[in-house]
Formats: structure tokens, sequence, C-alpha cells
């Protein structure tokens, strides 16, 4: 039984690649809360010199933080190149060798609407970005874990296909939850408005915020930040509450997909650890969303619910990875006794396929 | 020679007749309510070094305490049309020092220069963020010592904001107006509307958190006066 491998130093790089990008966004992160989006007028050059040789002594107030996500994002864009031409030289898998080109267009087109973002002065173009970064880290995410040598030697018995065939439509719909969650989020925080609602569980000490004008004129009027925000809208207010409602439900889907597991005794070892880590990591979310809100949105509590809700996205598309993988494993329409010869052959079919 | 000075005479004699059809609209903002307390500015650590004596405060509401409120830009908003204003030649000064735009709330006339300066030994960027089509937003670098940065904008902008994204708590906010009659008010609250012609006005107090007021006034031989309360709304919460 010859099981095809990808060498192992490609799945390194694959990590290598993954921990890269959960850095950038948490540098990209910081840059939102930090305002600094605009700190280097110029692009790609910095302050007019080459990126790569811009003093250090000048990375002074916000350049700091925008200049250093510009040299880490190039970083990724190597990486991920690198990664590409090493799927292509050692990867027998079609699909995967396109993958990786997939995922250089994506890290490219990803650049370049940093790079509009700045000149063009659309802070629109940051909510685009931000959520392309969550998808470029699924995609690295995904080539980490069909390289690695867990994906190729695992294996699994029929009853735990079937397991894996009941629980995948639950995964797939909490992790879509999950993105629009993080599309929310970004939404928020690319309005440059600081915190429409700033207390917490309450909205302005009640259950449901007032968006009429008066109360609008009130809560500007009364708000004095160093920061120049926009003025608060009922829009804002309500992307806000909307962001709140969804993290009730993402919560929810993903107890529910973590009970499901729990409860259906085939389900794959691999299943029960990672939708236990899922289960503590969304709720260490909801406090980090919490403390956000108390700490006034301080920037390193912000970007922590950020990195953290890009690695919960990952780990939910990972999961539903693996188990739509393991679902189709086996043929589960054969019921009866026929259906272990069936699925027989069918694993070794499948094996040789591979 | 006579010539010349008859000349003169005559065209001293000319620019006080017109003086005599203008006068200047005076008044004193007043503000109602007390305004919630200003912050301190969290700088960087090489502004900071230009603060040894503390960190300044963000100044929303600048007031004498007596209820004068400062930094109101006053202008005339209505009543102007059809007159076109020649551009003054020269440019009003912006200046950025020890990480703060100085002044922080002022006026430009459309098209006139607006020069952008800095007194400061660190860099900054500026970056003007209209909210008005036709006036264009840019982001400029400024290292220490370089020459000023020139700008001057199309539309009428009640009030054009300037940042520096380097330091995010830096602002100015640049009334542009169409006419040369506009004021900024005093600490105290009071302002003047030099050298207005005779005619009858909507005149506009704007400020930044209080909103804006206006008022009817007419002018005519003496000075016009126009006083402006601006009423905060009950504290938040
Ligand atoms: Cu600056």
């Amino acid at each position: 039984m010859d099981r095809p491998t990808t060498p192992i130093w490609i799945h390194r790089l694959a990590v290598a690649t993954v921990l890269a990008v959960l850095a950038l966004i948490g540098i990209g992160g910081l840059v939102t809360s930090k305002g600094a989006g605009m700190a280097v007028p110029d692009w790609p050059t910095t302050y007019g010199y080459n990126m790569f040789l811009f003093p250090i002594s000048k990375w002074q107030g916000g350049i700091f933080y925008e200049h250093s996500h510009r040299l880490v994002a190039s970083a990724v864009g190597l990486l991920t190149v690198i990664l590409a031409v090493a799927i292509w030289m050692g990867d027998s898998r079609r699909w995967l060798r396109w993958f990786g080109i997939a995922a250089v267009l994506l890290v490219v087109t990803q650049g370049l609407l940093g790079g509009l973002r700045v000149t063009l002065y659309k802070d629109q173009i940051g909510i685009v970005h931000a959520a392309l970064a969550q998808l470029f880290l699924c995609c690295v995410a995904t080539i980490a874990l069909v390289t690695s040598p867990w994906w190729h030697h695992y294996r699994f018995t029929p009853a735990q296909s079937r397991a894996a065939a009941t629980l995948r439509p639950w995964f797939i719909f909490t992790t879509v939850a999950v993105f629009f969650q993080l599309l929310l989020g970004a939404t928020m925080r690319h309005e440059h408005a600081g915190l429409a609602v700033p207390d917490f569980p309450l909205a302005y000490g009640r259950v449901w915020p007032a968006t009429d004008k008066v109360a609008l004129d009130k809560i500007n009027e009364s708000r004095i930040d160093q920061r120049d925000f926009k003025p608060i809208t009922a829009t804002h207010i309500y992307v806000h509450m909307a962001h709140r409602l969804g993290a009730i439900m993402v919560l929810a889907l993903v107890a529910s997909s973590w009970w499901m597991t729990r409860r259906n005794s085939d389900a794959p070892r691999f299943g029960r650890v990672w939708s236990n880590v899922w289960m503590g990591g969304v709720i260490l979310q909801a406090v980090l969303g919490a403390a956000t809100i108390w700490s006034n949105k301080a920037a390193d509590i912000a970007t922590l619910h950020v990195i953290l809700g890009a690695c919960l996205l990952g780990l939910g598309a990972a999961q539903c990875l693996a188990l739509s993988r393991l679902a189709s494993m086996f043929d589960h329409t054969v019921k009866s006794d026929d259906s272990r010869k069936v699925l027989k052959s069918s694993i070794e079919s499948r094996v040789a396929a591979a | 020679m006579n010539l010349k000075r008859t000349l003169t005479a005559t065209a001293a004699l000319a620019a006080a007749l017109q003086m005599v059809s203008a006068a200047d609209i005076v008044g004193k903002i007043t503000l109602k309510g007390t305004p919630p307390p200003e912050k301190d500015i969290q700088l960087d650590a090489n502004c900071g070094k230009l603060h040894p004596d503390g960190n300044p405060k963000t100044k929303f509401f600048v007031t004498d305490g007596k209820g004068g409120l400062g930094d109101v830009f006053v202008y005339i908003k209505d009543g102007l049309t059809g007159k076109t204003f020649e551009v003054p030649a020269e440019a009003k000064v912006l200046d950025q020092k020890g990480c703060e735009y100085s002044p922080y709330v002022s006026g430009v006339q459309t098209k006139q220069k607006l020069a952008v300066h800095t007194s400061d030994p660190v860099l900054h960027n500026v970056h003007p963020t209209p909210a008005v089509a036709g006036n264009k937003e840019s982001n400029m670098a400024q290292l220490p010592k370089s020459k000023d940065l020139e700008y001057s904008f199309e539309n009428q902008e009640i009030l054009l904001r300037f940042k520096c994204d380097v330091h995010p708590w830096m602002f100015a906010y640049v009334g542009v107006v169409s006419s040369p009659y506009y004021s900024v008010s005093e600490k105290d609250g009071t302002f003047k509307i030099a050298n207005v012609p005779a005619g009858s006005y909507t005149v506009e107090a704007f400020h930044r958190k209080g909103g804006k007021v206006t008022q009817q006034v007419k002018v005519e031989s003496g000075n016009a006066t126009a006083d402006f309360t601006i009423e905060l709304k009950e504290e938040a919460k």
C-alpha cells in the first residue's frame, strides 16, 4: 500500500507560511488599530526610499507599523512563491500545483490592494484587503494540511467516514458564519469611527441603542478622543450591533458543531480534538471581543481579536476540508451487509487514487 | 510729481469712500452647557521630547471659562451670490510645531494658497482629507527643514481637515470660504469679520462639536453685531 507523500520540507515551508501570514494579519491589524494606514504616503516606495533600504531611524510613529507591514508582506509574498514552486516540483497532485499558483495570484492581488488603499485614499479597500487576508490564510492553511504526513497516512474506518458525512454540513455552515462575522468585524474596523457602542453587554445603557438624530448628536458631541474619529452614524451602530448578534450566533453554531461531534461515537479523533480547540477558541474570542470594548479598543487587544478570528476561520476551513475528504473516502449509499465489501474495495481504489 | 500726489490722494479718497460703505461684523460666541473634559494626548517618544512640560490636551472646546467659546469658524454663508472676490496674493500659513498643527482652526479663501510649514525636527505627512467634491485629497511626506507644501482648494468647505498619519493625534481644520468674509473666534469667544460691504447676510457660526448656528445680519454704516450661542445637548449616557 504505497501512499503518495509530499517531501516533509514542503509541509514545513507551508506551516512557516501560515505562521508568517498570521503575523502579517496581526501587523495589518495594528496598522488599522493605530490608524497608521496612511503614515507612509507613497507606495511601493517608502518616503521615496526603496522599501528595503528605508533607514530604521525613520520608522517613527505610525510609520513603524505601516512599514513593518509592507516588509512582512513582502516576505509572505516571497514565501508563497517559493511554496508554489516547491509544490510544482515536489508534489504530484495536479490540483494542488494549480492551487499553489492560485495562492501566488491571491497574494499578489492582496499586495496590490494594499498599495491601492494607500494611493487611492479609499477606506473601503481596507475592508476587501482584510477579507482577502482571511481567505489567503485559509488557502495556505489548506496547503499546509494537505501536504502533512498526517493527511497522507491517517487511516479511517467506514464508520468514521459516515460520521464525517453527518458532521460536515454543521462545520461548513458554521465556518461560513465565521467568515461573515469576520466581514462585519472588518467593516467596523475600517470605518475609522472608533467604538460605535462604547459599553458592553448593554449598548448606551440599553438593550438596543437609540439611533435617532438627537441621540447621535449627543453621542458625537460628548465624544472626546485624541484621534479624530468620524462622527458615529446609525449605520455604524447597526454594524456594531450586528457583530454582537453575529457573535452569539457563531458561539451557538460552534457549540452545536462541537456538541454533535462529541455526541457522535464514531467521530474521528482529530474531529474531537479540533472541535474542542475550536470551541475553546471561540469562547476566548468572545471574551476578547468584550475586552476590546472595555479597553476602549486598545490596539493590542483588538489586534489579538483579529488574529484569533483569523485562526478560528482557518481552523474551521481545515475541519471542513478534513471532514469532506473523510466523508468522500467511502460510498455511503450502500447499506446492509454487502457494504463491507463495497467499502473495502472503495478504500483500496481511493487509496490507490489518492 | 504733483500729478502723482493728486492721483495718490484720489486713490486714498476712493478707498476711504469704499470704507464708508463697508463695516465689520463683530460678536461673541457663548457656550451654553458644560463641555466634556479634554483628554491628555498620548505623544510618542519623538514628539514627547518636544513637550518637556507635559503632554498637550485635546482642543475640542477652547473656552475662557466665562462662557466664551474659541475656535468657532464664523463666515458669511449667504448674501454674496453673484459677487466674485479677488484671490489674496499672500498665502495663509499652517505650521507644524511640537507635533501639533498651528493654528488648530483657521480659514482660507478658495483658490488662495495655503502653505503648510514644518518647524519640527521630526517628519510628518500632510494629509488633507476633504469631503467636498472638487477639493483634492493628497498625502505628502514632509521631512524636517524641507520647504513648505502648498495647497489651494477650489470649493467652499467648512471645515476641511488636515491630518498627519505618522502622529494620529495631529489635526488642523481649515474653513475654505469663497469670500474673504470669515473669522475664527478667540478664546473669549469674540470674533470680527472685517470690511463687509453693506447688505444683509446670513452668518453662520460653526463649531466642530457643538454644531452650527446661523443668524441674519444687516450691515449698514456702522459695525454690525452678531452674537451666537452654541448650546450643548445634555451629557450622553
Ligand atoms: Cu506628524
